[in-house]
């Protein structure tokens, strides 16, 4: 009897499967076309699936192997099982592997409710709940069926109650694993999943690449959207992106602004993206909802607005403006789902658009038009801090061998000081550089991320006009904002540097002997990472190298490196300053604390200033170029020389070449 | 109709609003935006409720006037309805070194707008906050300055709330049609948002040109800082300082005349100027 009943399950659930599949794929292709390769992402898939998403899972090792269990055996035990069951195919080279693939689905779906038994926060429930149950039902039942077509048990066994009984059992799996991959279940983060892979529009990461520079909008097309303002403006791959999402939490799990208790859940925006590309409510939602937003009141569809306004929508706006662009979410997405991309992209529609950004980031951006640095300063101001220390003139010299980039850094009295230490080091080291003086202008970090994508573009545009002017062998820049900006987004608009971090250039320094240290005298020191500098831009080891060098015993932050959690400074989020329950940057400090040091390295203003912010008593917070600043050996005539030499001449750009 | 009339009359059921917007000047920079105060009195017109906004400049029409101009046309962000927003903005186009006045009060005459609401004084040019009074004396309709807030229309007049110094307010009811001005003291106004800004309709009318011949003799030169009179406190504690930085500057000299006739009125005036020094005495 089962030789009747099952091939018309399985042919039926694979028909189903299929009508489901061409209707998501319908969906996805709502959204704006994406330039990615076709045949190229598809046959990428086998390696992007094994070896780059294997890899961020396996960062749990419980749920890695786990899944390498049951996905593995599923992957095997589902086409066999269509042959052996669905076409009668009674081959032992198909009954006895189909055999070992359900056994080893069937373990991997015991460890599966094990972990289910007592899930952590992060993890999602509601149908999430009956997905063990359902892959025992699957495996299991297909087990079952196979045994007497593989010999082991006579055909006629157990009789028809039994017969039927074994196929509800592998109905239900059949149900859950093909019609849910593609009817919206649990199991469509495979079916999503491997496209996205497929068709991720930032291929570049895979393979152990990077790519995290925001894709520019086309301005000069008028019928371009500016932005997200309905789901249906997103890319067609950043909705399947969406879609692939298993709800694992690992996002909501690092996220800072979520464990502030500031309105946001990464994986919450996901499943209101999903919900907004389906169309429905937000009810059948069954985690963590955005701190202070209960599930259940908002609604989208394809071609309705996203950001609440009158009344509900998709996602209130307060939930945007509480990224602080760190990208921890994207870095622990085991989907590798672009998180921050979609942000931005939504911030972009309510500030170009709607022109409701928050009153602040408003006035950022006023100023930033107005005077190109975000607090209105004028900009004949800019080189106010170094007017003591006769630094040579891009316009002058034309030519060095490192441009220094000041950043908006220049007119924070705490950043001074770092600005200030750093000259020194690149003098002590005799370093031929220069500075643009009042023609730099704000690197458009913070317009872009406020989402005023105009003002980015204007800035980076006037900006690289400016630096061609001139040559120089490299940008040197204490900002990793800027940094980031200037080496990852502003090739997009036609300027390509070299752009180094000052740890980076400084540990180079140290490295070929250019400077005379002094050990570092002081207590154990930890390192506090930008996200800007590490996930941004994958500089974890030289800010360590600099320390080291300088003869500090380092201790490291449980979270730190790629992990390290960010200081609250980051992608507007501080100037839009959305009430949570605590500060990010206290979090920060009390990781910092728990290391029980007393000096906090830091390579970054922004985090300067947020982790500065955090009231006394807490570490001392210092810039690696005030550390190696401090333990310079005081070569007193070489620095006197080099002063006294340009304070007598009246134009470097004598000495330059006379250097030369 | 002929071509360069560009805008039109409000309909019969909603009260017809024009702003009079000029191109403004950052005050560090230098570099055109739109001017503050004429920004604050768009957002005022687009707080009235059923009204039909008109938004008016007169002046060049090149590239970077326009750009700025575009920055009122960006206004669109809290209403979400946006029924109250001006559709386009008429630019009338005038010759450097033109005068305005008799361009807006024929384009003010066409369009019969009961209210009409501009800055105090423009960012550039000659700044001296006369063309809203000219206009009104050509026009022969009432004016008020400094208005913070429209409070309510009905049948053809306005109940509106003046700002006085030291955050006080004046409620006055005005005769509509009028011209009303609006200082830093009014709401300040909503962002601009690009995509609206440069999507927005810009039109342009040809007007004939005024030269302004008394202008063309001045002489201009940049300002200079003035001194500023020192304000000596010589107090013993700080109660004292702080009683002397806060407390209202006493006018001693000052009187009021209510009730006079213009000439009784001008002659204090006169006098006050020449005690001054600003008049030779």
């Amino acid at each position: 009897m089962l030789e009747i009943i099952l091939p018309i399950l399985i042919f039926t659930a694979l028909v189903l499967a299929i009508i489901g599949a061409a209707r998501r794929v319908r969906l996805w292709r709502q959204g704006r076309p994406s330039d990615v390769g076709f045949f190229s992402g598809l046959t990428a898939v086998p390696r992007r699936y094994l070896v780059d998403l294997h890899c961020v899972v396996e960062r749990d090792k419980y749920i890695s192997r786990t899944h390498v269990a049951t996905a593995g055996g599923f992957a095997v035990a589902a086409p066999v099982a269509i042959a052996v069951h669905g076409l009668g195919l009674g081959s032992a080279w198909l009954t006895w592997p189909l055999l070992a693939a359900t056994l080893c689905m069937f373990v991997g779906s015991l460890f599966v409710a094990l972990r289910r038994r007592n899930p952590p926060a992060r993890l999602s429930k509601g149908p999430w709940m009956r997905l063990p149950k359902s892959l025992v039902a699957f495996s299991l039942g297909v087990f079952v069926v196979t045994l007497p077509a593989a010999g082991v048990v006579p055909a006629a066994i157990g009789g028809w109650v039994l017969a039927v009984l074994l196929a509800a059992v592998v109905a239900w799996g059949l149900a859950e694993m093909f019609l849910g991959m593609t009817w919206g279940g649990p199991m469509k983060h495979a079916f999503a999943g491997v496209l996205h892979l497929a068709f991720h529009r930032r291929p570049e990461r895979f393979g152990g690449g990077r790519s995290t520079g925001l894709k520019a909008l086309d301005l000069a097309d008028p019928q371009a959207p500016l932005g997200a303002g309905k789901p249906a403006d997103f890319t067609w791959n950043q909705l399947l992106g969406f879609d692939a999402c298993v709800q694992c939490g690992r996002c909501e799990a690092v996220c800072p602004a979520f464990a502030a208790g500031q309105p946001l859940n990464p994986k919450k925006l996901i499943q209101d993206m999903v919900v907004g590309l389906a169309g429905g409510s937000d009810a059948g939602y069954h985690g963590s909802p955005h701190p202070g937003k209960p599930v259940g009141e908002h609604h989208g569809a394809l071609d309705e607005p996203i950001i609440v306004r009158e009344g509900k929508a998709l996602v209130s706006a307060e939930t945007l403006w509480s990224c602080t662009t760190c990208r921890a979410c994207v870095e622990e997405c085991p989907m590798m789902i672009e998180h921050v991309d979609a942000i931005v992209d939504m911030r972009r529609h309510i500030t170009l658009e709607l022109g409701v950004t928050p009153r602040r980031g408003v006035e950022v951006i006023e100023n930033l038009i107005a005077t190109d640095n975000p607090n209105g300063f004028a900009p004949d101001s800019r080189m106010h801090w170094a007017a003591d220390l006769n630094l040579p003139l891009m316009a002058d010299v034309r030519d060095a061998a490192v441009l220094l980039w000041i950043g908006d850094g220049a007119f924070d009295q705490r950043n001074q000081r770092t600005l200030r230490a750093l000259v020194r080091i690149l003098r002590a080291a005799d370093v031929d550089f220069a500075v643009l003086g009042n023609d730099e202008r704000d690197s458009g970090d913070l317009a872009r991320r406020l989402g005023d994508e105009a003002t980015f573009q204007s800035l980076a545009r006037r900006n690289i006009a400016t630096l061609s002017q001139y040559g120089f062998g490299c940008i040197l820049t204490c900002d990793p904002h800027s940094l980031h900006v200037l080496k990852n987004e502003y090739p997009e608009l036609g300027g390509s540097y070299q752009v180094y971090h000052h740890s980076t250039y400084i540990a180079e320094l140290l490295a070929e002997g250019r400077m005379e240290i002094s050990p570092w005298k002081g207590d154990k020191v930890t390192y506090h990472d930008p996200c800007y500098l590490g996930r941004y831009n994958g500089e974890y080891d030289a800010p360590r190298n600099v320390l080291k060098a300088l003869g500090m015993e380092l201790v490291e932050m449980q979270r730190s490196g790629s992990r390290s959690r960010c200081c609250g400074g980051g992608g507007g989020a501080a100037i839009i300053d959305i009430p949570g329950k605590r500060r990010i940057p206290d979090m920060r400090m009390d990781d910092i604390r728990e290391t029980g040091v007393s000096v906090v390295a830091v390579g970054c203003p922004q985090c300067t200033a947020m982790l500065e912010g955090v009231v006394e008593p807490r570490p001392e917070v210092r810039d690696i170029a005030e550390l190696v600043a401090d333990c310079l050996v005081p070569s007193a005539q070489k620095d006197q020389s080099g002063r006294k030499d340009n304070a007598g001449q009246p134009s470097p750009a004598v000495e330059i070449l006379a250097d030369a | 109709m002929p071509p360069d009339v560009l805008v039109e009359s409000a309909p019969a059921d909603r009260l017809g609003i024009a702003v009079l917007v000029s191109v403004g000047r950052h005050p560090l920079t230098g570099r055109t935006r739109r001017a503050d105060q004429d920004a604050r009195a768009y957002e005022l017109a687009l707080s009235i409720a059923g009204a039909c906004t008109a938004l008016l400049h007169a002046g060049q029409n090149d590239a970077e006037n326009e750009l700025a101009l575009r920055g009122y046309l960006g206004m669109v962000g809290a209403s979400e309805s946006g029924e109250n927003t001006a559709e386009r903005l008429v630019v009338i186009e005038q010759a450097i070194g033109a005068d305005v006045l008799p361009a807006l009060v024929n384009a003010l005459r066409e369009l019969t707008p009961e209210l009409v609401l501009c800055g105090m004084r423009a960012e550039t040019g000659e700044g001296s906050g006369m063309l809203p009074y000219l206009l009104a004396e050509w026009l022969g309709w009432p004016i008020v300055s400094g208005v913070a807030q429209v409070e309510s229309v009905s049948d053809g007049v306005a109940t509106l709330l003046q700002a006085l110094p030291r955050g006080q307010r004046r409620r006055l009811s005005v005769r509509l049609p009028a011209i009303v001005t609006v200082d830093s003291a009014a709401p300040g106004a909503r962002p601009s948002a690009f995509g609206p800004a440069r999507r927005g309709g810009l039109a342009v009318s040809a007007a004939a040109s005024m030269p302004d011949e008394a202008r063309a003799e001045w002489l201009t030169t940049p300002a200079r800082k003035r001194p500023r009179r020192l304000k000596i406190i010589t107090a013993l504690s700080a109660r004292d300082r702080f009683k002397a930085a806060a407390a209202k500057t006493q006018g001693g000299g000052g009187k009021v005349l209510t009730g006079v006739s213009p000439e009784i009125g001008a002659e204090a005036i006169q006098a006050l100027l020449k005690e001054e020094g600003v008049l030779p005495s």
